[in-house]
């Protein structure tokens, strides 16, 4: 016994120890960053057109090139993640909060509830992801917002499944029925003491969740139903690059660039956290 | 002295189904117990796994519903009671666990495990939970500034202690221990049993000890109830039972001490299955006096102080000497060994 140590710096220590992941966090970092201090970091309005800049390659003045009306893409690029994050983050929290409180329910209630929200989620779940998506966003209207609800409803049956497994298994657990038998009623049996305990592997699905919705929201703004022209989004950005892919690559390339990075930022970070709340995966 | 806790003729199946979801029969974990324990006793339930013993103290508890059968704890009924009302009256009724490694919330520190409890039930006005939580982790053999910490980093007794305190802190009248040392090495065993001990004592509480470990019933309980495939065979005082068993079964396990030497025929077989127990008494397939009698008709529990289920209890021979079980096995001198010196360190 070596002093109190929170299970939260315990698996601090873990992750900080996986390379990837820390590199997987500092991108994160920045592309956050970007989001947040856009209009500082960007060298122009990205939505300043301009009939004499069309499509120009890379310079000094436009270091990612200029689009085919002649805004500036790094400028685009960095606003672009505005909407790429926040698409990411809230539609995620919200397929969370709607996702985890059905587990809970499904998991310790049992019985007819259980199976009803269990195979709702399941039926959701053979629909592939994206086609769910684009169905929902179509029929919400293209906007962003709606985009984020439609990623939101699409992703939360995985977080129904996966805390309702976790709440199945805790349900049987001696330290859940000492809490029943200390008269816990079902509630707090669920918030107090179950959640807590699936938390890790949530965050871990939170964090490659936000990594799936991210390339939902390019792939729903480059088929037009997410953020709406003249704001930039990385996949609009994509949509509009594509006619010119000859012409003009580097359009497509910076965007394109832009949601790799971050996509795998997020998985890495997603498989760090996994390994580090993980006990069995736990090295010295 | 009254009865807090009166079972009439419990009955719990465990339907069991196939792969394919079809009932293949019931496991009759509990079939048919009554039992009455007395304000401030410690009564002991003893034998081998799977018959029933735990299934009985979570009966008892209503943390599961038993098929048949009635539940009365202080007078009341506690199957008549709503949900609200049985948890707020879980208040005076608490379960320790066997394993203490899985009892306690790993993601809830000492204080908070103790604390909750008290603050469920408004034992101790907010604010003066930690104070109390001090008190009672010195009362358990622990240091107070244990409470900051987390379960993973104590030991196996020490867990224990913990859970210990948790069980008593809203104050219960009745407390069921369900095998509460039997995960933990032998010498802490004598620790941990001289402190429920003491507890016992001090709180005046009333103790149903769920055990397989003869040496510790016979340390700590006033009176013993042997249970066998979901009944209970033989119920008694505490030195009635060990010095004179009147059950073969109770003088099979009393034997089987090891040290003991072998005053009685050794157990022949398994315990049958309790999804189909025998016919008559369910004993007869490993006893070595069966009659045909036994096979046909099942014997009662008679209500006397010290009875047994056997239809052939006032025949048999006194199967062992009792200045022998009093000078106990070798195990069982250890153990006594270590009751008598070690107080809770």
């Amino acid at each position: 016994m070596s002093g109190p140590e929170s299970p939260f710096r315990r698996a601090l220590r873990q992750f900080l120890r996986h390379r990837l992941a820390v590199f997987g966090l500092v991108v994160v970092t920045a592309v956050v960053a970007a989001a947040v201090f856009a209009p500082l970091l960007a060298p122009f309005d990205p939505l300043q057109t301009s009939w004499t800049l069309v499509r120009k390659a890379p310079s000094a003045a436009h270091w990612f090139g200029t689009d085919e009306n002649g805004r500036d893409v790094l400028a685009r690029v960095i606003y672009g993640a505005r909407a790429s994050l926040l698409a990411g983050v809230v539609a995620v929290s919200l397929a969370a909060m709607i996702g985890v409180p059905l587990g809970l329910i499904a998991g310790l209630s049992g019985g007819w509830t259980e199976t009803i929200i269990g195979r709702v989620a399941d039926a959701m779940l053979a629909v592939p992801f994206l086609i769910l998506a684009i169905a929902l966003a179509a029929f919400l209207g293209p906007a962003l917002e709606n985009a984020m609800l439609a990623i939101a409803i699409t992703a939360s049956p995985v977080f129904v499944r996966l805390s309702r497994g976790m709440a199945l298994e805790a349900k049987n657990t001696d330290w859940a029925e000492a809490a029943r038998a200390m008269g816990n009623p079902p509630w707090r049996l669920a918030v107090v003491h179950v959640l807590p305990n699936i938390i890790p592997p949530l965050m871990v699905q939170a964090t490659l969740s936000i990594a799936e919705a991210i390339i939902a929201e390019a792939s729903l703004s480059f088929l037009g139903l997410g953020q709406q022209p003249p704001n930039p989004s990385w996949g609009s950005m994509l949509n509009s690059a594509q006619r010119f892919l000859t012409q003009a690559p580097w359009m497509a390339i910076y965007p394109g660039v832009a949601i790799f990075l971050v996509v795998l930022a997020f998985n890495l970070v997603g498989d760090g956290l996994r390994d580090a709340l993980d006990p069995r995966s736990q090295r010295r | 002295m009254s009865a807090l806790l009166e079972l009439r003729d419990l009955r719990k199946l465990f339907p069991v189904r196939d792969a394919l979801g079809r009932s293949r029969g019931a496991v009759r974990a509990v079939d048919g117990v009554s039992l009455s324990v007395a304000q401030g006793e410690v009564l002991a339930i003893v034998g081998e796994s799977g018959c029933g013993k735990s299934t009985l103290g979570r009966l008892a508890l209503r943390l599961i519903e038993p098929d048949a059968g009635e539940v009365r704890f202080g007078g009341e009924d506690l199957r008549a009671l709503s949900p609200a009302a049985l948890r707020a009256r879980r208040r005076d009724m608490q379960l320790i666990f066997q394993d203490p490694f899985a009892s306690l919330d790993p993601r809830m520190t000492v204080e908070a495990a103790i604390a909750e409890p008290m603050r469920l039930h408004g034992v101790v006005p907010r604010g003066q939970e930690s104070a109390k939580v001090a008190e009672w982790l010195e009362r358990v053999g622990l240091r107070a500034d244990h409470a900051r910490r987390w379960p993973h980093e104590f030991s196996g007794g020490q867990r224990q202690r913990i859970a210990i305190a948790r069980a008593l802190a809203s104050g219960p009248k009745l407390v069921i221990g369900d095998e509460p040392v039997s995960a933990l090495d032998v010498s802490i065993q004598a620790q941990v049993v001289n402190l429920l001990q003491d507890l016992i004592r001090d709180l005046g509480l009333t103790f149903v000890l769920i055990s397989h470990d003869l040496a510790v019933v016979r340390h700590i309980a006033d009176r013993v109830a042997v249970m066998y495939l979901g009944r209970i065979v033989e119920l008694g005082e505490t030195e009635q039972v060990f010095n004179r068993p009147k059950h073969p079964y109770t003088r099979a396990l009393l034997a089987a001490v090891p040290g003991q030497g072998a005053k009685a025929p050794p157990l022949a077989g398994d315990v049958p299955s309790p999804m189909a127990p025998p016919s008559g008494c369910r004993f007869h397939t490993r006893c070595a006096h069966a009659v045909a009698k036994c096979r046909e008709v099942d014997p009662m529990l008679p209500s006397e102080a010290h009875a047994a289920a056997c239809h052939l209890a006032a025949e048999l021979p006194p199967a062992i000497a009792p200045h022998e079980t009093e000078t106990g096995g070798e195990r069982l001198r250890r153990l006594q060994a270590f009751f008598t010196q070690g107080t809770a360190a």
